[in-house]
């Protein structure tokens, strides 16, 4: 996409605004519509949208494959690590009324940490995919 | 805090394990997480175990939701029975694993296969332990993923292709297990295993509850391979990585059996739905079928993985046997079954993947000469062999004592006479094996091969003494599996 200076233009200005759709959406989940899995989803989007743009070896130096294996992992155990510090705190796995002062609070950390984790590793999931797909293609195309 | 909290652990533990592995990346890491983690879980087990022996059935609210609104961890003593099997085999399979994946797999992809095989271990205690019907579901995709994954590694191209033929018969599978679900949940109103039998039990049976039904059985019997529905497995097992073929081939079946019995005798068992329908002589047909077709397909495969593979759908076919004559003695056949023929083909596998270490793929011409140049593992086969046709003083005796007691009760003395005639068929496929490797001479390749190194050897002998062990005292896995017989026989009354 070199010659197109409009895409690229737009693109730049468009990416920051979908990265906050995105963290909004994350957490904006606790009141309305969204959550953790459509941020993730969100925030991929702005991601493979740059790839699109300016072409997976540019994408790959911005976010390289280890960091989006790590962005899985991590969501994970943030998610498991939610629960085992209720169970901690003298709760059951995930019983996150235990993790502050009183329920309320501690149910509404629960869900923003456990979405928190959902949010990140979809993300990391959305992009190992198209990483994989992506690259697969492009090796191929290099061998002719 | 830790005691109460078990439950959660026993499924929370590989769950964390897994991505720590993934963070780790480092080969020898990952194996050391996997292995804490694992021989953690076996302990928890059967802690566990000991403690639902003691005391009864434990129930753990998830979340600290009450159920039935919550999700409920509920063990009872078959549950129970399956967690130690499930989490004791993949215990002892890491510490082999460590040689026969470096042979198998690149390096670098270690890590990731770990990853899948806690994956895996998380979903198939996940299934086994949850009290709710819903959750049954998703730790039965996890673990149908991560076994996708764990198959896809093997060295053969072909373990692609009979990946991808498992994913869309166990995604077939998954599918129909979910529409049942849903349809009892539209039903009752519930998604807790215990109070959506009460809630059964007191409806007039209609029409959505047979559909239910026959969406489960299909589903569940896709899962554990009953015949005709075994097609994914031979292939499945034969080019998977040796390590991935042994855990599959002791756990992943069994938990779709043990989820049949939970469905069947638990959920359905006091709803009277059986009572119009030829439910049980369907099973028994299917499963006579799958004993006396795959046994003697087994028979002329050439390919050794792909024999014993036959052979699990055979074996597979006595489980829903005792299943399917539902009294007591056919349900502790059933349930102890499931133990003997992991214990057996654990073994079976590992001491196939020795091979495979030292001479390469497993297939029958190869293998001439093995009691020569590797004695023990040769000796272990013939064991595991033995187990598999039932010989007195083997596992697989008492189990199959079981079955032939229960089809007498019946009063079904031509049952009685088809269990036995069936293992004779076992004896042609492992009489062949027993051939090459003790009465012929080794080939070129053979006669260069060394025994097996300890760290496989010994985990590999450890289900062989357990095919033994558990054969002449049989004090604990018939006693606990006529405990678990017992209890859903009683419950559906």
């Amino acid at each position: 996409m070199r010659g197109f200076r409009v895409l690229r233009v737009i693109a730049k200005l468009l990416i920051p605004f979908i990265l906050i759709f995105g963290l909004y959406v994350q957490f904006h989940g606790d009141y309305g519509p969204g959550g953790g899995f459509q941020a993730g989803v969100i925030v991929a989007a702005a991601v493979i949208f740059h790839a699109l743009i300016y072409g997976l070896p540019h994408t790959r130096r911005v976010l390289p494959e280890w960091v989006v294996e790590t962005m899985i992992a991590v969501g994970v155990l943030l998610y498991a690590g939610t629960g085992v510090a209720a169970m901690i705190l003298g709760g059951n796995f995930l019983d996150y009324s235990v993790l502050l002062h009183d329920a309320v609070h501690g149910q509404h950390r629960g869900i923003f940490l456990v979405e928190l984790g959902v949010g990140i590793t979809v993300a990391g999931v959305m992009l190992m995919i198209f990483y994989m797909f992506a690259g697969r293609a492009r090796s191929k195309y290099s061998e002719k | 805090m830790i005691e109460s909290n078990l439950p959660a652990l026993q499924v929370v533990l590989p769950l964390i394990a897994a991505p720590l592995c993934l963070l780790l990346r480092r080969s020898t890491l990952a194996w050391l997480v996997a292995w804490s983690a694992s021989w953690s879980a076996a302990a928890i087990s059967i802690a566990i175990l000991l403690k639902v022996l003691s005391s009864g059935t434990i129930s753990y609210a998830f979340g600290g939701w009450a159920p039935p609104w919550g999700i409920e961890y509920r063990v009872d003593p078959l549950n129970g029975f399956v967690l130690v099997l499930v989490s004791v085999v993949a215990a002892l399979i890491v510490p082999y694993a460590r040689r026969s994946l470096l042979a198998e797999i690149r390096s670098r992809q270690h890590y990731l296969f770990w990853t899948a095989y806690l994956l895996c271990l998380t979903g198939l205690l996940g299934v086994t332990i949850t009290g709710d019907a819903f959750n049954v579901f998703v730790f039965l995709e996890i673990s149908s993923l991560a076994t996708y994954i764990l198959i896809a590694y093997g060295q053969d191209r072909r373990a692609l292709v009979a990946s991808y033929q498992y994913l869309i018969m166990g995604t077939i599978g998954a599918t129909f297990i979910v529409i049942g679900v849903g349809l009892l949940y539209l039903m009752t109103g519930t998604l807790n295993l215990a109070d959506m039998a009460q809630r059964i039990a007191q409806m007039p049976l209609v029409r959505p509850e047979l559909a239910a039904l026959a969406f489960l059985t299909v589903g569940i019997s896709l899962k554990l391979a009953l015949f005709p529905l075994h097609l994914w497995l031979p292939n499945a097992y034969a080019y998977a990585p040796s390590v991935s073929t042994a855990f599959l081939a002791a756990t992943a079946t069994k938990v779709a059996v043990y989820l049949l019995i939970r469905f069947m005798y638990t959920v359905f068992g006091q709803s009277g739905i059986f009572d119009n329908l030829p439910f049980e002589e369907m099973l028994i047909a299917l499963s006579l079928a799958a004993m006396f077709l795959a046994s003697i397909v087994a028979v002329f495969q050439d390919d050794v993985k792909r024999m014993f593979a036959y052979s699990s759908v055979a074996q597979i076919g006595y489980m829903t046997l005792g299943i399917g004559l539902a009294n007591a003695s056919g349900l502790t056949g059933a349930i102890v079954h499931l133990f003997n023929h992991a214990v057996a083909k654990g073994a079976i596998f590992l001491l196939l993947g020795c091979v495979a270490l030292c001479v390469g793929q497993p297939v029958i011409s190869k293998m001439s000469g093995l009691a020569k140049r590797m004695p023990l593992t040769a000796a272990g086969l013939v064991v595991g062999g033995l187990s598999l046709i039932g010989i007195p003083g083997t596992v697989g005796f008492v189990s199959k004592w079981y079955l032939v007691m229960a089809a007498v009760e019946k009063g079904w003395w031509w049952l009685a006479g088809l269990v036995v005639i069936s293992s004779l068929l076992a004896v042609v496929y492992v009489w062949r094996l027993i051939e090459v490797c003790y009465f012929r001479e080794p080939s070129q390749k053979m006669s260069e091969a060394k025994e097996a190194p300890l760290s496989m050897l010994i985990p590999a002998w450890v289900f062989v003494f357990a095919c033994i062990y558990f054969g002449l005292d049989t004090s604990t896995t018939v006693g606990t599996a006529a405990i678990a017989a017992q209890s859903l026989l009683e419950s559906m009354q």
